[in-house]
């Protein structure tokens, strides 16, 4: 594709379905009732030109430049206002018209710098192009006038600036920043010709007001008063390539707008179905990691992890790395060799590790790091719908009632589905929040959850329980649905067990904190409120009932009898790009793709035929076992492709400690990650603008990820895993992505009907995809759940061994913020360091009074596994007794005081729940001077031994 | 591999299939530990202190070695659906 922006229709696609047929300029033309004038005629090729108005916020009517004349109505009403009627007869371009365009633009440039030829929107300014449009040549009342001219740009924001001398007060950024992201930042302050765009308080500039940096106000500007920096520094884009975001599970789409091999701007492709032309600060702004300086583009090697990296050739590389591993598995059989796939790869990749694991190395003990997020999610919702996915499409949200909103942070974590959720909330949903925190969808502007249940920590199952309880015992089950889509008599079991008064949330109050009327109302709305949709996060899985949490939602969606269709459904929030692809592409060590076990003979002849090998039949290593075998001298080779356990992991030092007991760590990654500062080889990954693939996202959507640049390491991620295959003598010969995903389709049935050439047809699919005919499945248990009848599964609440006491007074629970992504390895090289330069520990103003401690002070983070320093920022947004940290930055390792204390079904760590005190402190622990020591020492490069630090 | 570590996964597991009561829930467990645990890990927990498990995970353990049937339908193989969704995990 050359670049031409994707086209503006002015205003919003009416949902009517009754048609309505009209005529514009002589042209028969039938649209959707309640379509705009000028929208209608933009469909059928035309082109009113306008200023105030674009196809993302709905009409404003300002500019006056859309006039159009309509056979019998009086006047020239604006056609961005104008609904169609049917038998119109419009006019959009007369000589009336024309005149009075003209004299409208006129007024605009009176006010505008003609500074065309060196702005850096020309070419892309729709001023420059609507000036030109209706026919402008002289402006009659000069330039000398009062004006707005020479006003200071504001530089704040690392991303864009704001350049309020260019500014035509379309107010299109404001109904952007209210519309589309929800955040209100904006306003236009002042009146008539005083007005002006302005971001919170006449004190504040961009950076310091309530901005996210989502884009929408700078996509929506129609001059460069809204500019990309990069824009202003590059220059016009010549070509674009759709793609994939690389970063959350929401999975946006982008148009990566290239000079050459130089990307110049993401842009969000209206097209795209999971963000529907919306973005976030992350996708849209923070791509400079892709060639940061940090990046490792050759691979090294090293005998021992105290020496010095040396550069090598591919071939050296790929040499030393074979020979390793086939010496340990002569010396000590298959089952000592594993490795993790990553969820930050495309679905083409991670099958192919995991094919590496189980044909090359000949064992099973592959994983991924869904283990450490959403593992339970796979087993919660297999075990009770038959399925381990959402149910859910994210258009779904727009027909829901009452949202249900546990353990998960949209706006920071998930900004761009938060957002739509945020929008359908401002037309009247209801809202129930279940968090120890108050999060931003707690209260936010024209938004405020109807009840906010703020538990303790670890109390998951007790208050979903005690909400089955007040459903149950006040006979507010929807037992139609009941019997006809569940399994009657355990739904009596089940039943008999919430309704026990243990169970009332009178009882269980002491234990979850949650004052029991609050449930009790929480519970009869979700019931009652109509369209009852549950959205969760790591808040619910990041426990040692993380299982039994998942299920729990489970049955409560059964119990109400949400399931099945609109506007309903159980609904994981994904943490990162690809980790439902990863875990669809079998990268558990129990189960082969799509969800098939690995024991089950007739699954794995399908596979063994079609490898050549014969597999081993037992499951293999989760994450946390590798490490434990790693230390009795069971395990002894990892190939970790991008990955960063040693930061994203609990307990660092048992991870540590297990990754120096190896004799071969692999690790394969943009960065030297904390994880390589134990590898013996560091193979160089690629960017997602640097591959073609496919990436699955939190709605089982599967999308397109298009290369729009060479390589810096001169290999894609799948290449290199096959050079590495190759010299493990398996004889691969892929040469595109897409052949490998014929051989996932053709070995795993929900992707059966999914091909290159259909995606690039269709633009994406969402599995179950049966077979070529089939379109898909965005909505899930439509007509009877995929495992049958639903199950409903008893979920006793044990409380988490990790307990409070005089020593560890206080609860730490972990999460993530808007700006920063995971362990941060991509968004601590970008701008967003700005917001975020630091993981910071939240404390309740009471805890931080009786501990002496003031905002911005030093304080160590102790618990029985470890210590740790950071800054205290002290907030209400914690409940007293509990305290919260992110994990983005290593100079913390948030990991080092978190336990290895697990779910019970699935070993994800508890990351909500550790046990922790907090004292004043003045200096870095010795685990984090020993840490900084060992990585400077680590990082060490021979070829260049001054300059080797990748932080 | 660490046996109190085993130990104490397997207790979990019993303790929270406990409200399905002692037999079945000692049959869940061994169900469980057959589908996830690499078979060093069953091995380990075979040769520790059997003292050190509560009753329904001792049981469990016990239960491992000889045929289990599946008692939670997350382990239920793809192919098992008698309603068409056979050999097609996902629906």
């Amino acid at each position: 594709m050359g670049y031409e922006p994707q086209a503006d229709f002015g205003t919003p696609a009416s949902t009517s379905e009754k048609l309505v047929t009209l005529t514009i300029d002589g042209r028969s033309v039938t649209v959707p009732e309640g379509t705009s004038v000028m929208r209608a005629a933009a469909e059928c090729g035309g082109d009113i030109p306008k200023l105030c108005a674009t196809d993302s916020v709905k009409s404003f009517g300002s500019c006056r430049l859309c006039l159009v004349e309509v056979d019998g109505m009086r006047g020239t009403p604006a056609s961005c206002t104008t609904p169609v009627m049917d038998g119109m007869t419009v006019h959009t371009q007369t000589p009336r018209l024309q005149k009075l365009r003209k004299g409208v633009m006129e007024l605009y440039i009176s006010d505008h710098p003609l500074d065309c030829l060196t702005c850096s929107d020309n070419g892309d300014c729709e001023l420059q192009d609507n000036a030109a449009a209706v026919g402008l040549r002289d402006v009659r009342y000069g330039y000398n006038g009062d004006n707005h001219l020479g006003l200071e740009k504001d530089t704040s924001n690392p991303y864009f600036d704001f350049d309020p001398s260019k500014c035509i007060v379309c107010s299109r950024c404001v109904r952007a920043c209210d519309e589309v992201q929800g955040t209100f930042a904006l306003t236009i302050d002042g009146r008539g010709f005083g007005s002006k765009v302005s971001a919170g308080l006449a004190t504040d500039d961009f950076l310091s007001s309530e901005c996210v940096s989502c884009g929408a106000c700078v996509q929506a500007c129609p001059t460069a008063t809204l500019q990309e920096k990069a824009m202003v520094e590059i220059g016009k884009p010549e070509r674009a390539v759709v793609t994939t975001c690389a970063y959350c599970g929401v999975g946006c789409t982008f148009r990566a707008e290239m000079r050459g091999e130089q990307l110049v701007r993401m842009v969000p492709w209206k097209d795209g179905k999971a963000n529907r032309g919306h973005s976030c600060v992350k996708g849209r702004f923070a791509w400079g990691y892709a060639n940061h300086q940090d990046r490792i583009t050759q691979p090294m090697i090293r005998k021992n992890v105290d020496d010095p990296w040396q550069v090598v050739s591919w071939d050296e590389a790929i040499s030393y790395a074979a020979s390793e591993l086939k010496r340990i598995k002569a010396q000590h059989g298959a089952r000592a060799l594993g490795g993790i796939t990553s969820s930050r790869c495309t679905n083409e990749e991670t099958f192919l590790v995991q094919k590496l694991i189980r044909a090359g190395f000949g064992a099973n003990n592959v994983d991924t790091c869904a283990r450490v997020c959403h593992s339970p999610t796979g087993y919660g919702l297999k075990t009770t719908f038959g399925t381990s996915a959402g149910t859910q499409d994210f258009d779904s949200v727009m027909d829901s009632d009452v949202i249900l909103i546990i353990g998960a942070n949209p706006t920071d974590g998930h900004p761009v589905f938060a957002s739509r959720m945020k929008r359908r909330l401002r037309q009247g949903a209801k809202l129930i929040v279940i968090d120890p925190r108050r999060t931003d969808m707690v209260k936010s502007p024209h938004i405020e959850a109807q009840h906010h249940l703020a538990l303790q920590p670890g109390t998951n199952v007790a208050v979903l329980t005690a909400m089955a309880h007040v459903i149950v015992t006040e006979g507010l089950a929807d037992e139609a649905f009941i019997r006809e889509r569940c399994d009657w008599d355990e739904y009596q079991d089940w039943a008999a067990f919430v309704s026990q008064e243990r169970n009332s949330p009178e009882t269980l109050e002491p234990v979850t904190r949650v004052p029991a009327e609050e449930l009790r109302g929480a519970a009869r709305l979700f019931a009652t409120g109509g369209n009852g949709a549950i959205y969760y996060g790591l808040g619910v899985t990041e426990h040692s009932q993380g299982s039994s949490t998942v299920m729990a939602i489970a049955n409560l969606a059964m119990v109400t009898g949400n399931i099945g269709r609109r506007g309903v459904g159980v609904n994981p929030l994904r943490g990162q790009n690809n980790v439902q692809g990863a875990c669809d592409m079998g990268s558990f060590p129990h189960e082969l793709s799509g969800y098939r076990h690995i024991s089950d003979v007739e699954t794995r002849k399908l596979f063994e035929a079609d490898w050549g090998v014969t597999l081993d039949s037992e499951p293999g290593l989760r994450i946390p076992n590798m490490l434990d075998a790693a230390l009795d001298g069971s395990f002894r080779a990892i190939y970790i492709q991008g990955e960063d356990i040693l930061q994203s992991d609990p307990n660092t030092h048992h991870v540590a400690a297990g990754l120096k007991a190896m004799e071969c760590v692999i690790v394969q990654d943009l960065f030297l990650n904390e994880t390589a500062n134990y590898a013996h080889i560091f193979l160089p990954g690629s960017t997602f603008l640097e591959k073609d693939g496919t990436f699955t996202n939190a709605e089982r959507r599967i999308q397109p990820v298009r290369k729009v640049m060479e390589p810096a390491n001169g290999y894609a991620d799948w290449e290199v895993t096959q050079l590495l295959a190759n010299a493990l003598d398996l004889g691969w010969t892929y040469t595109h992505p897409s052949q490998i995903l014929d051989e996932i389709a053709r070995l795993t049935p929900s992707f059966a009907g999914v091909s290159w050439p259909r995606l690039e047809r269709e633009g994406s699919l969402q599995w179950p995809v049966k077979d070529e005919t089939h379109e898909g499945s965005p909505i899930m248990h439509v007509d009877g759940f995929v495992r049958g009848k639903g199950k409903f599964v008893v979920t006793d609440y044990v409380p988490t061994d990790e307990k409070t006491g005089p020593r560890f007074p206080l609860l730490l629970t972990t999460g993530r913020i808007l700006s920063q992504y995971n362990v941060g390895a991509q968004t601590r090289r970008t701008g967003n360091t700005a917001w975020h330069p630091e993981d910071l520990l939240e404390i309740h103003p009471t805890d931080a009074e009786n501990r002496g401690l003031k905002d911005g002070d030093w304080v160590k983070l102790s618990s029985r596994t470890g210590e740790t320093t950071l800054r205290a920022t002290i907030t209400e947004r914690v409940a007293p007794g509990v305290v919260y940290t992110t994990f983005h930055h290593p100079a913390t390792q948030a990991n080092v005081v978190t336990t290895e204390y697990s779910d019970w079904a699935t070993n994800c760590p508890e990351y909500k729940v550790t046990a922790v005190q907090i004292t004043p402190s003045n200096g870095p622990t010795d685990w984090q001077e020993d840490y900084n020591s060992w990585s400077e020492r680590s990082r060490r490069i021979v070829a260049n031994l001054t300059a080797e630090a990748a932080e | 591999m660490e046996a109190s570590r085993l130990i104490y996964m397997a207790n979990q597991i019993a303790r929270n299939f406990a409200p399905m009561g002692v037999e079945q829930a000692a049959l869940a467990t061994a169900d469980h530990i057959k589908m996830y645990w690499d078979p060093r890990m069953i091995a380990g927990i075979r040769a520790a202190d059997a003292a050190e498990l509560t009753p329904v995970a001792a049981h469990a353990i016990r239960l491992v070695d000889g045929p289990v049937p599946h008692m939670t339908r997350a382990t239920e193989f793809a192919g098992a659906h008698a309603d068409g969704a056979a050999h097609n995990d996902a629906g």
